[in-house]
Order: structure tokens, then C-alpha cells, then sequence
């Protein structure tokens, strides 16, 4: 498959092919790297060995099956990427989830936020040499994926979010084990930044490395930790607030140098803050029904308007979707965003009115993220490199889409 | 003069593997010592291409622990007997699959986990390659997706089992 071609600088330089398969580039990602001496020079990065075609896929799928797809994207936090794209078709259709479905989305939500930033300081870790905190982290990463497993029967790919709400209800006693596990994992918390914040050699390794300004950052398209740990106040959970997180209390702790240490100690703040917006939720969680009545059905017709024919059989509503000429969607172009555990996280939809989107377009973070790598690497060691791509947070399912 | 003289001398434990009575020794093929050694330190390739690395990695980790069945990942592909291919392979990413296969020493086996490397599951799209057996000799099918790690767990006794009933694999591989 087609090589990129580098040509050297000058001719004391050495170029270096990084990946696909190198396990600390987290994922298939290709970095071809110019280096004098052991100083990179240059950074040229190469995606697309994970391109599965998704984007182009959505459009053969109904509005409601389209959603299994959004699981494989940033498959490490897929209930966000779920919840994303449903808050995209219910602002699309102008449908309002119910007030149980929002708290249990944002519980959710936040959940998978812990358990993203606890793969991401495993891994971030493991590369750059402690080992004993994979173990750690994995250990309540693992407690969290069972919470999954026991409120919608899947642990990694849920698809447990629907236009209009949620699949299933969560059991009372479910919530009681999460609101046990928050009070054990600011425990555990404490217990990992005693292994790394003032760890000396955590320190010489991220103090230091990869430094972005605040307009660099904005100019580059960083968003989430990232940009945050820059000092740039974004979050969209407080700027623009989505399901019940207008309702919830929490800061956005922001960082100062920008620099890998920083965006370290960002990400360990909010795990803190999801540790607590799940306990609110937890407490303020209402009764009521899950899922909207407007909400639309697999095969499409909204549940409030389906008719059964005198044999029983679903034959309009099968025909609504198998139709592109019928018009069961409001037509239009609608981009929505909301902060996934990377960054924001946007779905662009065209719709035609048909059953299908006319075109669906994800803004990934990761891919945003991955062109600051060549900025960030200047000047720094090859080791600094892995340290980059660890804390840059990315995962090539949702750069290379 | 023979090792041994009497019969009873041989303590049968197994079909085909007998212990000299009341010393250390074992008596066996050249067969079943070497599947023995293979099977019980099965190394594969830290090698994850997509979701199934996550499930991959939680299955290495604290609390399912792959080294108690003797296998630890290794990340170079001349230190690993066993490939898992993890995730979905697309057209762009199946020659570098294919190259680190051949960088593997034999014997090498293959482990295709996850619908994805076993039939494309559902990318059936311009750019996946629908199943990782048309590039390569795949021993172990794990479907699901993705599987959980107790199922590649699952996958990995049945290749200890079929590497068991190998038969005249040793010296030069034929």
C-alpha cells in the first residue's frame, strides 16, 4: 500500500519508522520521525491503517441502528460516543429524553470517563516505566465494567443509549453498589497519584515535555484534558450543558504550563469530579419512565404512531424505513457536540428525510489531537515521543474513523 | 542388561508416559515432552489493532491474569510463538499484519479474535479485509464482539489443546 516517501533534511540525520504495531503508539498509528542525534527534527504522522469505513457505513444504516457503529469509534468510552450521537438525532427530531434517562445517561457518562482516564494513566504509565499502576488502575477499571454488564448485559461495546432516553431502567440495587464503589475509588485515587505525583522520576519524565501554549492549543483545534491543561476554561458540559449536568455540581480543574505534568494532574482532577457528579446523580436520581414515547423504534416509525395492521403484522412500519422516498425526518444539516473523555466529541448530520442519515461526520478529538504531536515532539528525546502520544490520549479507532 | 527388569517396576500415569517406581524418571516420546514445553509457555505478540486490545489487555491484567497459564506477552515478534490478531485488519494495515507473522519464529500460530478478524464482521466496507484468514493460517476462531476475556481465555486452552496433539513438529519445521 502506498509508502509516504521522506526525504532526509541533510544528510547527518536518521530517519526512524515508528509503528503501526509498536505497542506504546497505542493502536496502529505510523510515525515517521527525523532525528540528529537522538533530538527529533521532525514528526510526520501517518493514519488511516484502522479507516473501517463507519462514517460511510452510518449511511446505509437506519437513524437508530447507526448508533451500534458509534460503539467501535472510541471504543474505550463508547457510552459517550453513544450518547453523542443520540443527543445529535434527538435535537435533529426535537426529541426530549425523560428527566430518569438524562440522570442515568450523565451517571453513565461519567462512569465511562473514569474508566477512560483510568486506561489512559495505565498505558501512559506502562510506557513510560511503572508498571504497578496498570495493575492498579485495571483493577478498578475491571469494577466498572461490571457495573456495565449489570445495567445493560455488555461490558466494552454497550449501545446502551436510545434516541429518547435509555434501554433499559437500572436497578436500585445497582445504584447502591456504584454509590459504594465512589466512596472506595477516591480512595484508590489518592492511592495512585502517592505512587506517581511526586514520584521523582514521574516528574523528570512529564515536567517539562510536550509544551503548549493556551493559542497554540486553541489554534491547533485541542480540546478536552488537553486544551485544559493548557489553562483554557472548555468544558461543554459547563458551557453548553447536556442531559443533567446543568443540574449537577462540579469544577473544570484547568492546569498552568501545559505541559504532560499538568495535563496529568487535569485528568486525575476529573476523575475526582466524576467520582462526585456520579454520587449527586446517584442522590437527585428521579422516578419515571426511561424512554420518550416520541422515541422512534429499530424500524424506524415513532412508537406513537405505529400501526399494526389486521393480521398483526408490522408491514407499514417496515416499509417506512426500507422507503428513502418517505419522509419520516425533518430535513436539515445539525452538528452537536458533547465533552467526551478525550475532548469534544461531535456528530455533523445531514438529513435527507429519510429513514437513513444522507451523511454522518464525526469530529474526533483523537484525529485533532494526533496533528499536535509533530508540535509537541520538537526538540525533545525519542523516549519524550512515547511520553507525547501517552498523554495526548488517543485512540485510532476514532482518528481513523 | 536392561534399565529395568520387572514390570512392575513402571508406573503407567498416562497413555504413553510411564514413571520408573519410587526415582525422577520419566518415560515418554520425543512428542508429547515437546508439546508439553510448548503449549504450557505460550507467548503472544503485544499486538492490538482495535477494540479487542482492550478486552486483550484486561484479560493480561490484575484481575484475570494470563501468567498463571504461562503466558506473557511479548512485545517483539522474534521473541513471540502466538499472534492474536485483535481487532478489525483493514487493506492498508493487512501487509504490516502479514510481515510481523513473518518476522515470528516457528512453530507460530494464530489467534484471530473478535468478528472482525474472523469473518469482517460488521464492516463489510470498501477498506476491511473480511476475515484475517485470507492473509493468514488462523488456528483459533474467537467470535464476538468483542469477545470477553474469559472467552479468549477460552481460545487460548483450546490452542494449548490442539498444539497437544501435534505429531513429529520438532527438529526442522517441516
Amino acid at each position: 500500500m502506498g509508502q509516504l516517501e521522506i526525504e532526509k533534511l541533510n544528510e547527518t540525520t536518521f530517519v526512524l519508522q515508528m509503528g503501526p504495531h509498536h505497542p506504546a503508539t497505542h493502536g496502529v498509528l505510523k510515525l515517521y520521525c527525523e532525528f540528529e542525534g537522538e533530538r527529533v527534527l521532525r514528526i510526520i504522522p501517518d493514519v488511516g491503517y484502522l479507516h473501517r469505513g463507519v462514517e460511510k457505513l452510518a449511511e446505509s444504516k437506519t437513524y437508530p441502528v447507526a448508533m451500534t457503529i458509534t460503539d467501535r469509534l472510541d471504543y474505550i468510552s463508547s457510552m459517550t460516543n453513544n450518547i453523542g450521537y443520540c443527543i445529535a438525532i434527538e435535537r435533529l427530531m426535537g426529541i426530549e429524553p425523560t428527566r430518569r434517562a438524562k440522570f442515568i445517561r450523565t451517571m453513565v457518562a461519567e462512569l465511562t470517563r473514569l474508566s477512560s482516564h483510568l486506561l489512559w494513566l495505565a498505558t501512559h504509565a506502562l510506557d513510560i516505566g511503572a508498571m504497578t499502576v496498570f495493575l492498579y488502575a485495571f483493577r478498578e477499571r475491571e469494577q466498572i465494567l461490571t457495573f456495565f454488564e449489570k445495567i445493560c448485559g455488555a461490558r466494552l461495546t454497550v449501545s446502551y443509549p436510545r434516541i429518547g432516553g435509555v434501554r433499559v431502567d437500572v436497578e436500585q440495587a445497582v445504584l447502591d453498589e456504584i454509590y459504594g464503589f465512589t466512596d472506595t475509588m477516591l480512595k484508590k485515587i489518592d492511592d495512585y497519584e502517592e505512587l506517581l505525583t511526586e514520584n521523582r522520576i514521574w516528574i523528570a519524565r512529564t515536567k517539562g515535555i510536550g509544551i503548549i501554549s493556551a493559542e497554540e492549543a486553541l489554534s491547533l483545534g485541542l480540546t478536552g484534558p488537553v486544551l485544559r491543561g493548557s489553562g483554557v476554561y472548555y468544558d461543554i458540559r459547563k458551557l453548553e450543558p447536556y442531559d443533567a449536568y446543568g443540574e449537577v455540581n462540579f469544577e473544570v480543574p484547568l492546569g498552568e504550563n501545559g505541559d504532560t505534568y499538568d495535563r496529568y494532574l487535569c485528568r486525575i482532577q476529573e476523575m475526582r469530579q466524576s467520582v462526585f457528579i456520579i454520587k449527586q446523580c446517584i442522590e437527585k436520581m428521579p422516578e419515571g419512565q426511561v424512554i420518550s414515547e416520541q422515541s422512534p423504534q429499530i424500524d424506524m416509525p415513532f412508537q406513537g404512531k405505529r400501526e399494526i395492521l389486521a393480521d398483526g403484522s408490522l408491514w407499514n412500519g417496515f416499509v417506512s424505513f426500507t422507503d428513502k422516498k418517505n419522509e419520516i425526518m425533518p430535513k436539515g444539516e445539525f452538528y452537536s457536540a458533547i465533552e467526551a473523555p478525550k475532548g469534544e466529541l461531535g456528530f455533523y448530520i445531514v438529513s435527507d428525510g429519510s429513514g437513513r442519515p444522507y451523511r454522518m461526520r464525526v469530529r474526533a478529538p483523537s484525529f485533532i489531537h494526533i496533528s499536535a504531536i509533530p508540535k509537541l515532539c520538537e526538540g525533545h528525546l525519542l523516549a519524550d515521543v512515547i511520553t507525547i502520544i501517552g498523554t495526548l490520549d488517543i485512540v485510532m479507532g476514532e482518528a481513523d474513523r | 542388561m536392561p534399565l529395568y527388569t520387572e514390570n512392575k517396576d513402571l508406573i503407567e500415569v498416562e497413555d504413553g508416559t510411564k514413571i520408573i517406581k519410587g526415582s525422577n524418571v520419566i518415560i515418554t516420546n520425543l512428542d508429547k515432552i515437546v508439546n508439553w514445553g510448548r503449549s504450557n509457555s505460550l507467548w503472544p505478540l503485544t499486538f492490538g489493532l482495535a477494540c479487542c486490545a482492550i478486552e486483550m489487555m484486561a484479560a493480561g491484567a490484575s484481575y484475570l491474569d494470563l501468567d498463571r497459564f504461562g503466558i506473557l506477552f511479548r512485545a517483539s515478534p522474534r521473541q513471540a510463538d502466538v499472534i492474536i490478531i485483535a481487532g478489525t485488519v483493514t487493506y492498508k494495515m493487512a501487509p504490516v499484519v502479514k510481515r510481523v507473522y513473518d518476522q515470528m519464529p516457528e512453530p507460530r500460530y494464530v489467534v484471530a479474535m473478535g468478528s472482525c478478524a474472523c469473518t469482517g464482521g460488521i464492516f463489510n466496507t470498501y477498506s476491511t479485509v473480511q476475515g484475517a484468514d485470507q492473509f493468514l493460517p488462523v488456528d483459533v476462531y474467537i467470535p464476538g464482539c468483542p469477545p470477553r476475556p474469559e472467552a479468549l481465555m477460552y481460545g487460548l486452552i483450546k490452542l494449548k489443546e490442539k498444539i497437544m496433539k501435534e505429531q513429529e513438529k520438532w527438529g526442522s519445521w517441516k
